[in-house]
């Protein structure tokens, strides 16, 4: 099968995402959390392709997280190897060793700590391809940082800044919900032709079990998925705020309300016919998301369909999200879009 | 007065026979400033510049003041490990203990004008800036009279009024702050100083060179100083970087290098920069230290050390050991006198500690203060912008 990638030659070559329409969901495997998943699609990522290597802060004896445990073991300190603490360094480094066609699998250990490399993703890796008319790429570049609240991180180990990466046109942002989406999504990231961020909800590194299928699969990127249907309502999220809103729509349910809940994966380039699809059906929508409601990602959202499901929609678009403060350390509690205010915002809008 | 020549380092001390005299002979503690001149173990290493004398001046009052300080600070640390595994105190929290001669060496040399900003492991440093334990402990449990009034946690400490402008949680950016102000204090002709600390980790961080540059180039007062405690969390110096001669990347930017364990030493290092600072720019002091605990309490520290090193430092670098021993070797005080001081200074603690457990949390409305300025009239939005919208205070 895809011998993937041929080893003889020189270019990255991608195998097709036919590959990735195979129904996971239903298979079964190990029940693994979300770091272990993650950690079996960098050995089969390694694997899979010789001139593919792991770097970051500490991943030599398996990350903070222990998302890259056993790495060096197996491939070598010249594929999965420390770096010094500079982010900015890290990253531009990472577009270098992927400007010459290979695939640099970048860790970020905290998405706080990814700002210092923010020039180096905005203005270099994204542009790349653009600005040399496609002579160079850069689309070996995978970035990983663990993101969202862990319940006592304060301001810095907290942040949730998915937001400021979906502006930037050249770049993929992608975040799983559970470790069987998380492997299959990585796979496809690390081998998708562009530059992708992959920001992992630390919350669920150890909280999260699920079965995980051992073999070598794919999930496809820019494409929506609806885990729940519903007719009265759509929810719209992604990463750990979706086992929020699970319990909040279990709960509106026993209210006799119908929720339709939507996992958008892919944050950019995103899959509004999926979310179109679904607001048509309901004519109502809630987004929530952990990030500060002014210019989160939410508000790409509700504008997006606005314009196109204008006519359809019985109540204003809803976005249930983190408060416009800095991510507080005490106050935690009050700042995060829990299940209950999710839960009145549903009722609100559906009695709007 | 007698000078004596110590090599703080080895392990036997003599026992004066001094003790024996009747107290009225002995002399009396805590009052007595006459001057002492005690040499350093370890000579300075320079770049660029002279090393300072290793004959420190001191007196019987500073070094006493050494002791109770570091013991207080070792105590405080302590007892911080205690409330975090009990749950009271949450996030983050890195402990210094095994650094504690840096913060009192320092404030020895300087004047509460001269500023100082640090990183997250900020503790000790805010209370040899003045900072009252009870204010240290509610802010690490997050209380309303902490120091920045629960707000900030441990990794941020802050004390306007002794020019201690914080502890900050990202990794080197404190560096380029610092560096700034030392541009206010000579725009202002302050005839002060700004001491940026950060550690071997940060080191490598390209805006230190950066902030280095701009300093050099308008001679700033600035003194950055590496706290060298080998580790960046788990990783040692020798895999971090090229050079992990941290006083000579400045290149062009004088550096000294000092027994980061020896108050002594710093207090003469310190001292020796800000002279220094004032009339020629900026210097690095690279500080020589050690940390006991893990990078933080989550971190058991033993992963990417032995047990062996981090005892054999207790036992031959220990900071607060030898103060102790100077102490009784000049007849300073007794051993059952800092035994007691040390009992003393472990009920201050306790009582710390439970005044601390005491303080409230802060009102949920504290959320929203302080992001702007008073009355600036910005509009928060709690969850659903239509329910809660709060004009911030």
């Amino acid at each position: 099968m895809a011998a993937l990638l041929g080893r003889s030659c020189r270019k990255l070559s991608f195998p097709s995402l036919s590959h990735g329409a195979r129904r996971v969901s239903t298979e079964t495997g190990k029940p693994l959390n979300l770091y272990s998943a993650i950690n079996q699609a960098l050995h089969i990522a390694l694997d899979t392709d010789p001139r593919s290597y792991v770097f970051g802060e500490d991943v030599g004896f398996g990350g903070v997280f222990r998302c890259t445990t056993g790495l060096a073991e197996r491939f070598g300190k010249n594929r999965v190897f420390n770096t010094p603490l500079c982010e900015q360094g890290i990253v531009g480094f990472g577009i270098g060793l992927a400007a010459m066609g290979n695939r640099a699998i970048v860790e970020i250990q905290f998405a706080d700590y990814i700002y210092p490399a923010f020039d180096q993703i905005v203005n270099e890796a994204a542009k790349f391809r653009y600005r040399s008319g496609n002579q160079f790429n850069c689309g070996g570049l995978t970035i990983r940082a663990p993101y969202g609240a862990v319940g006592h991180g304060g301001h810095y180990h907290s942040q949730s800044p998915e937001a400021f990466f979906c502006h930037v046109p050249g770049i993929k942002v992608v975040i799983p919900r559970s470790p069987r989406e998380a492997k299959g999504l990585l796979l496809s990231c690390i081998r998708d032709p562009n530059p992708v961020v992959f920001f992992e909800p630390k919350w669920l590194y150890r909280q999260a079990v699920e079965e995980v299928p051992e073999h070598d699969y794919m999930i496809p990127l820019s494409e929506a998925e609806v885990i729940r249907e519903g007719n009265d309502i759509t929810l719209v999220g992604w990463g750990a705020q979706l086992t929020v809103m699970e319990q909040a729509c279990l709960d509106a349910e026993k209210e006799g309300i119908s929720c339709e809940l939507i996992d958008l994966k892919t944050l950019l380039p995103w899959d509004k016919e999926t979310v179109e699809a679904s607001v048509k059906k309901t004519g109502r929508l809630l987004i929530s998301h952990e990030a500060p409601v002014t210019g989160g990602f939410g508000a790409e959202i509700s504008a997006t369909i606005l314009e196109r499901c204008f006519l359809k929609l019985e109540a204003p678009v809803s976005r249930v999200c983190g408060l416009d403060t800095p991510f507080p350390l005490v106050f935690e509690p009050f700042y995060m879009p829990t299940k209950n205010k999710i839960l009145d915002a549903i009722k609100s809008t559906v009695n709007y | 007065m007698a000078l004596s020549r110590l090599s703080s380092r080895s392990n036997t001390f003599l026992k004066p026979a001094i003790t024996a005299l009747p107290s009225s002979i002995r002399r009396h503690v805590s009052t007595d400033s006459s001057p002492i001149t005690i040499e350093t173990a370890v000579p300075f290493t320079s770049h660029l510049c002279e090393s300072p004398s290793r004959s420190v001046e001191t007196s019987s009052e500073e070094i006493l003041a050494f002791f109770r300080d570091m013991a207080r600070m070792r105590r405080m640390e302590i007892a911080a490990d205690s409330l975090y595994k009990a749950k009271l105190i949450r996030g983050f929290c890195h402990l210094y203990d095994g650094q504690e001669a840096l913060a009192v060496g320092m404030e020895a040399a300087i004047t509460k004008k001269d500023a100082i900003i640090t990183s997250y492991r900020d503790h000790c440093t805010f209370i040899g800036r003045g900072g009252k334990l009870v204010d240290a402990f509610s802010e690490l449990m997050g209380r309303k009279t902490g120091c920045s009034h629960g707000k900030g946690g441990s990794m941020h400490f802050y004390k306007k009024d002794a020019s201690f402008y914080g502890g900050h949680g990202i990794v080197g950016a404190q560096i380029p702050l610092g560096c700034g102000l030392a541009f206010a204090q000579k725009y202002n002709k302050d005839e002060a100083v700004t001491f940026a600390l950060y550690g071997d980790g940060a080191a490598n961080q390209g805006q230190l060179f950066e902030a280095l540059n701009i300093s050099a180039l308008w001679d700033l007062p600035a003194i950055l100083v590496c706290e060298n405690n080998h580790y960046g969390m788990g990783t040692a110096t020798w895999r971090s970087a090229k050079s992990p001669a941290y006083f000579k990347r400045g290149d062009y930017v004088p550096g000294l290098k000092v027994d980061g364990m020896d108050a002594l030493a710093v207090k003469q290092a310190c001292k020796f920069a800000k002279e220094h600072a004032l009339k020629n720019g900026p210097i690095i002091l690279e500080m020589d230290t050690y940390r006991y605990h893990g990078h933080s309490m989550s971190d058991p520290g033993s992963t990417y050390r032995t047990r062996d090193e981090i005892s054999g430092v207790r036992q031959v670098r220990d900071p607060i050991e030898r103060v102790r021993k100077l102490l009784l070797t000049h007849d300073i005080a007794t051993e059952k006198e800092l035994k007691d001081m040390e009992k003393e200074i472990r009920k201050e603690v306790d009582d710390a500690v439970a005044q601390a457990k005491e303080s409230p949390i802060p009102d949920a409305s504290e959320l929203f203060t302080n992001m702007y300025v008073k009355d600036c009239g910005v509009e928060s939005f709690g969850a659903d912008r239509k329910e809660l919208k709060v004009t911030l205070p």
